[in-house]
Order: C-alpha cells, then structure tokens, then sequence
C-alpha cells in the first residue's frame, strides 16, 4: 500500500508530474494533498504521468476529478498520460476520457515491458 | 479508596525489598493494573511509594525524601497526558456510537424495497465494505414498469452517505417508474451538480423494464456496463452506454439504449466492488466473473446474486475492500 508522487516545474507555467504505486482509499488523500502544493496559475499545463500507477480505484479518480476541475478553473490545462489499459477503462468507462486529455500508454512501452 | 491501596501497595513494597522474588515483582504488575483501572495517576502513585517508605523505613536520610518531591513534580505531566488520553477514548467512543447511529438512519431512509413482477424475476445484494454503504440501489415501479438506479458514491464514509439522499429525493421528485433514463440522469446531475464538493462524484447506471413488452432502456453516467446474459447464445455482452459522471458539469448529453429480453435472459447490473475483486494473484477478471454468474444462470435472481457474492468474497479471502452491490433482472 504505497504511493510515490513527484512534481517538478520544468518551465514557466509547465509541470510535470510521475505518479507510482497504488491510488485507493488510503493513499489518495496523500496525492490530493501533494496535487494541492500545484500554484495553479492562469495558463498553467501540468502533465501526470500514472506509467507507474499499478492500481487505482474510484477514490483515485476522484483525486484526478477534483484536481483537473481546479486547473480547468485556473484557465489551465490537464494531461494525463502513460495509462495503463485497465486505468484508462475506468476513464472510459466514467465518461471522463471525454473531458479530459487523457494519453493511454504506447504499444512500444507495452512491448518493452514484457521484455 | 486510596488508603485501601496504600495498605496493600506497603504489604507488596515489603515483600519484595525483603525478597526480591519474581512472585513479588509480579505482585506489583497486578497493583499497577488495579491502578489504571481506578484513574490513579502517576504522581499519586510516587506519593503512596513514599507514604509506604516511610512506614516501612522512616530512618532513610532526608535528602531521599526530598527526592520524591522532585519525582511526584516531574510526573504531574504524565498525569495529566492520562487523563487527556482518557477523555479521547470516551470521545472515540462517542464517536463510534454515532457513526453507528447514523448508519442505521441511513439504512432506514434509504431502504429500497425489490418489487414483485408477474414476468421480472429480481435479485439483489449491497454489502458495504465499512459501516457506510457508498453504493445505492433504489426502485421505482407501478404495475408494468419497474425502474432501477444502481449508483456507486465516489468518496465514501459520512459525506456519501449525505450525497446519497440527494439522488433518493431527486429520484422521489420524478413521475415514477416511466420516466425515460436519460431524463433521470439529467436530473440528477443538476441536481448534484449544483451541491457537491469538487473531489466527490457520483456513477449511476438507470434502466427501466416493460413488462407488456420485455424491453429494457438504459443510460448510464460514467457507470460500470451491465452484464447482458443472452439465453438463446449462451453468452454475456456489456450493456455500453456513454455517459459522463454525474456532479462534474452542469449539461451532459446521455445516450439511451434498449434491448429486449426473451426467456431465460438476464441483465447483471453492478458497482466496482464487482469488477475490481481482487485475490492473491491480482485482479479476478470479467471472464472469471460472467463463468461464476453462469454456472448458476438456471437459479433465482436472489440465489444468483447471492452465489456470486459468496463465490468472489472467498476468491478474495474474505477481504472486501469496496462497497459491493450486484442486482439481477431475469426475464421469466
């Protein structure tokens, strides 16, 4: 039951985030509460990468929910990318890969990881 | 009280500084549980230790009883984080007592009752993971139609519960069971829409059966598909409805599908409880699911979702870490 989360701005206005581990009802509130470290200002684009994300429940995306309707707020922009096939059924599913700028992940990644 | 303590507190001091057997020190571990039992601090203890000394040895030289002042002030504080910590178990207590209370309002006032259908057999089972059930079924029906709401509250504890009741007054506020699904949905998302915090969402998934003409409507706000058991093929298909999550924008558009049902065809209706079963060596997946459902397609909607309730909780070693709700219409 961990999470790691790691943000870093690598220009102006431009944030790039790696999320691993597991999102559920225990550790959500850890991402939630380092998604709100984000000054989200006007413009501002932050990219969420989840390639490491081995699990997530409704309770996760609740996180991404809430988080994505603050930066839209901001007139920012919020990508979410590197999903896995079972993350990116629960956006399918939830209506929010229709809202959202979700990237699921690339075949290569796929290939190399079963290498 | 504490004189009784003291009298038996000096017996033990005296045995043990005249023996110092492991039967002696043992005594004393049992005092000190009398102790807590009776709220005596720690600085009341140092002064019934040094009440005792001085019965047992009054010919020890000043400074030692000096000591024992200083001691009997240091440990004021322990006695006092005590007591702090007792009042927060009472507190945690009180809590729990309420949680308690409250879920039994909530099981009251959201309580659904399955409705008797001359040619709808229906099944149905919600188990919450905690004390609060995050997922919510709810029926409407008059004499053909029976309408049913399976909705799964993301964010759990109090605050869904709360949550819950809105779509239970939002559904109560509609003309029953013929309302068309995709105007429920609608409704609904307004009205949760408007009210509710920013990180909590609802799924919902609403579909009504006609009985005069075996036709099941569906719309679905970002739910988990219904499972569609087709007699005739001996095979399941999802029930794909796009729909976005209820509470996220103010005007979504649904899409609405209907489907009929001949003999012996059933629609599975679920939460993610169902679908995200997890054992050992990870994720049970849908296949698994639709073989455990088919295995007993021949028994009552009720033994059905029963059977497949029992059947995944052991798969998961009996660790149930979401809100399970499963409901089952077979066509008689």
């Amino acid at each position: 039951m961990n999470i790691s989360v790691e943000l870093q701005t690598i220009a102006e206005l431009h944030i790039k985030g790696l999320i691993g581990g597991e999102i559920d009802a225990f550790t959500a509130p850890i991402l939630r509460e380092k998604l709100a470290e984000v000054t989200l200002q006007d413009n501002i684009h932050v990219e969420l990468n989840l390639q490491d994300v081995s699990y997530m429940d409704s309770t996760g995306l609740g996180v991404f929910v809430g988080f994505y309707k603050s930066v839209i707020a901001a007139n920012g922009h919020m990508e979410l990318t590197g999903l896995s096939s079972r993350l990116k059924r629960l956006f399918d599913i939830t209506g929010l890969v229709e809202i959202m700028d979700i990237q699921a992940r690339d075949e290569e990644v796929k290939i190399d990881e079963t290498v | 009280m504490p004189q009784e303590f003291k009298r038996q507190y000096r017996e033990i001091l005296e045995q043990y500084t005249q023996r110092q057997t492991e039967h002696n020190l043992y005594e004393g571990q049992n005092f000190s549980r009398q102790l807590i039992q009776k709220n005596i601090s720690p600085e009341e203890v140092i002064s019934i230790h040094k009440a005792s000394l001085e019965e047992l040895m009054p010919e020890l030289p000043n400074n030692v009883w000096h000591s024992f002042d200083l001691l009997i002030e240091v440990m004021i504080r322990y006695g006092l984080a005590l007591k702090e910590h007792q009042t927060l178990i009472k507190k945690q207590e009180n809590f729990r007592m309420e949680m308690e209370l409250a879920s039994n309002v909530q099981q009251t006032l959201l309580k659904t009752k399955v409705p008797e259908m001359n040619s709808l057999d229906i099944g149905m089972i919600s188990v919450p993971a905690k004390e609060m059930n995050g997922d919510y079924t709810h029926f409407l029906n008059d004499d053909t139609t029976v309408g049913i709401a399976v909705a799964d509250v993301i964010g759990k504890g109090i605050p869904a519960a709360l949550c819950m009741s809105m779509i239970k007054y939002g559904m109560d506020s509609l003309n029953g069971a013929e309302t068309e699904p995709i105007v429920v949905l609608d409704v609904i998302n307004r009205i949760v829409e408007k009210s509710v915090s920013d990180s909590m969402f609802i799924s919902m998934f609403y579909g009504t059966y006609d009985t005069s003409t075996s036709v099941f409507t569906y719309a679905s706000a970002g739910h988990e598909p219904p499972l569609f058991y087709c007699a005739k093929s001996n095979s399941f298909s999802e029930l794909q409805a796009k729909g976005l999550l209820l509470g996220v924008i103010p005007n979504v558009k649904y899409e609405q599908h209907s489907i009929s049902l001949g003999k012996d065809d059933f629609v599975v209706m679920m939460t993610d409880g169902v679908t995200e079963c997890r054992s050992k060596e990870g994720f049970i997946d849908q296949k698994t699911v639709m073989d455990i459902i088919e295995s007993v397609r021949d028994q009552s909607a009720q033994d059905m979702v029963e059977y497949v309730f029992h059947k995944l909780e052991e798969l998961q070693e009996f660790e149930q870490r979401d809100d399970f709700t499963l409901v089952i219409f077979k066509k008689k």
